[in-house]
């Protein structure tokens, strides 16, 4: 029995473990499938982490680091080359590592922090073979980072998230030549900064609605054709155009991990693809938190430390049979607003609500209603589906309320 | 002649839009920023741009260890830096800061990653 057990050793595991820590619970293990702790961010050696919650930027491994420290300092057991590949609904953890084989372990609480994996739709409706040279761009990056190896000389990229931007600046550094990085969507997916100095430093194009409509070469990719989409994001026949390249990165978007969680029967959230979750983090199961990138996706890693801090402490009061005063309050959304974390509200006390847009708006207000009743106005010059949004609500706004209303309305 | 620049700030996650006003290859006045960093970003960034720099080098054993340039150097000499910081070829143990490179275009190349 372990009155705490973390699954995952990223910065969301990690940050989780030294919050519940802090909070009094010393009986904790962490377990994590690498040879490391720091999960993802190994592998992001660029900087730009650790703004918010350092004041530094740093480097992912950097960030990690900071994490990690704190770990071994406090003596949190962790454990490394350990998959868990089962977590039942009474919290019965099934794992294994080479030195233990399998083994199970009873736990008072669990917390999830297992982060995401790259989708891998995308690749699948471009004409051609499937030659070698194609890679998602996570793969790249742990090739080219973590391996020194570089996948290839010329490179086409599809997709302008942040990972994709990041890796045109990295492989043009390392010697290659990214010849154009194309973006289904109007819009870049990708932050500002990394549009920036990731490509206009380098003259790299960004083709905004544009997609890669086939993939040339048997063997090896020889070359890519893309065309421009309409509105319906269909390609445009007419504006086809034969780009030579020996590799083409996907940068199609994140999404949680949750094999998991699906087992220990935690009910998930259809948009986020992350675990329905009240202002504690805790999911539908009762001593099973979720944070990091297992619960959304997010593109700062400081947001995840504060989540898992969250959860950390509340699975501590968990453990310590700590209970607030009751309610029920449900978090809806009108669709400009997609999604909200939490989605449940169940004890009363002050809370930041994390959310996305499904487009880039411009001069916008975030109202939230309860009933008719316009609780929460602030106003935003632009928000877009890449950036996260956060509000914070104080408790005496929603304690008597049953539904809060998330609306993106004009100024 | 005033002269308008528009630049994307990127110093920090949030990008503001910037609009410097340039006299006589001189920075007059920097609107769109939220902080005083933008301000001052937009002033290096029309005169002498600078960026850092975060690369790798394979330490003697093999392994890949994270650098970066411990501060900002001229973005023109991006890549000569960088051939400059592959040659490096360090022995372990390496802990966080450890300084790989005294100077490459006035900055040092710094590990970001313990190996031992
Ligand atoms: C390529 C990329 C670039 C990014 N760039 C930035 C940036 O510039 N600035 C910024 O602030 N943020 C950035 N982010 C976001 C930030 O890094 C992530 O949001 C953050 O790392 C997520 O942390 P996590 O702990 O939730 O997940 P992860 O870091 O993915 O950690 C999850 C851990 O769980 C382990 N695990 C999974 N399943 C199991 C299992 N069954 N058993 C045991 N262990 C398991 C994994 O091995 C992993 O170590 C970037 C993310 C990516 C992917
Ligand atoms: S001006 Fe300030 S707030 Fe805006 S991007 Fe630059 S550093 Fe960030």
């Amino acid at each position: 029995m372990k009155d705490l057990v973390i699954i995952g050793g990223g910065p969301a595991g990690m940050s989780a473990a030294v919050a519940a820590y802090e909070s009094g619970i010393r009986d904790i293990l962490i377990l994590e499938r690498d040879n490391a702790l720091g999960g993802i961010l190994q592998q992001c050696i660029h900087n730009g982490f650790g703004l918010h919650k350092f004041g530094e930027e740093l480097t992912g491994p950097e960030y990690a680091w900071r994490y990690e420290k704190k770990v071994r300092e406090l003596g949190i057991p962790f454990e490394l080359n350990t998959m868990v590949l089962d977590i039942s609904e009474d919290k019965v953890i099934t794992a294994t590592s080479a030195e233990k084989g399998v083994f199970q372990i009873q736990a008072r609480a669990v917390i999830l922090a297992m982060g995401c994996r790259e989708r891998a739709k995308g690749a699948l409706n471009i004409a051609g073979a499937r030659p070698a040279g194609i890679y998602s761009a996570g793969t790249a990056q742990k090739l080219v980072n973590m391996k020194g190896y570089m996948p290839g000389k010329k490179v086409v990229i599809l997709g302008s998230g942040d990972i994709g931007l990041i890796m045109a600046r990295r492989m043009t550094l390392e010697g290659a030549k990214v010849e154009a990085v194309c973006e289904l969507m109007p819009y870049s997916g990708g932050l500002a900064r990394n549009i920036e100095q990731c490509l206009n430093d380098f003259d790299i194009p960004l083709k905004l609605s544009h997609t890669v409509v086939k993939i040339h070469g048997k063997k090896r990719v020889e070359g890519v054709t893309i065309a421009k989409v309409d509105e319906n994001r269909r390609p445009i026949p007419e504006t086809m155009e034969f780009i030579e390249c020996d590799t083409l990165l996907l940068s199609v978007g994140l999404i949680p991990e949750n094999e998991l969680s699906k087992c220990a029967g935690v009910d998930l959230d259809r948009i986020t693809s992350g675990a329905v979750v009240d202002q504690d983090r805790q999911t539908s199961c009762e001593g099973v938190f979720a944070c990091g990138n297992v619960l959304h996706v997010h593109d700062l890693v400081d947001f995840v430390s504060e989540e898992a801090e969250i959860a950390g402490k509340s699975a501590a009061a968990y453990i310590n049979g700590v209970k607030g005063e009751k309610i029920s309050v449900s978090l809806r959304t009108d669709g400009k607003i997609r999604y909200t974390v939490p989605q449940t509200i169940t004890e009363c006390k002050d809370i930041s609500v994390y959310f996305r847009v499904a487009d880039v708006y411009r001069n916008v207000k975030i109202n939230v209603y309860s009933g008719d009743e316009l609780i929460f106005s602030k106003k935003r010059p632009k928000v877009a589906p890449g950036e996260m949004e956060s509000i914070k609500l104080a408790c005496d706004k929603f304690k008597d309320a049953s539904e809060l209303m998330f609306k993106l309305e004009e100024v | 002649m005033n002269t308008k620049r528009e630049l994307t700030c990127i110093v920090c996650p949030i990008g503001c839009s910037l609009v410097a006003e340039l006299c006589d290859g001189k920075v007059v006045s920097v609107t769109g920023n939220t902080c005083p960093r933008g301000k001052v970003y937009a002033e290096t960034e029309c005169v002498a741009p600078m960026r850092t720099i975060t690369t790798t080098v394979k330490c003697k054993n093999g392994e890949m260890l994270p650098v970066k340039t411990a501060t900002p150097i001229p973005k023109e000499k991006m890549a000569e830096a960088m051939e400059i910081i592959n040659k490096a070829n360090p022995d372990l143990p390496i802990s966080v800061g450890d300084v790989i490179i005294e100077s490459v275009f006035g900055s040092k190349i710094v590990a970001a990653k313990n190996l031992d």
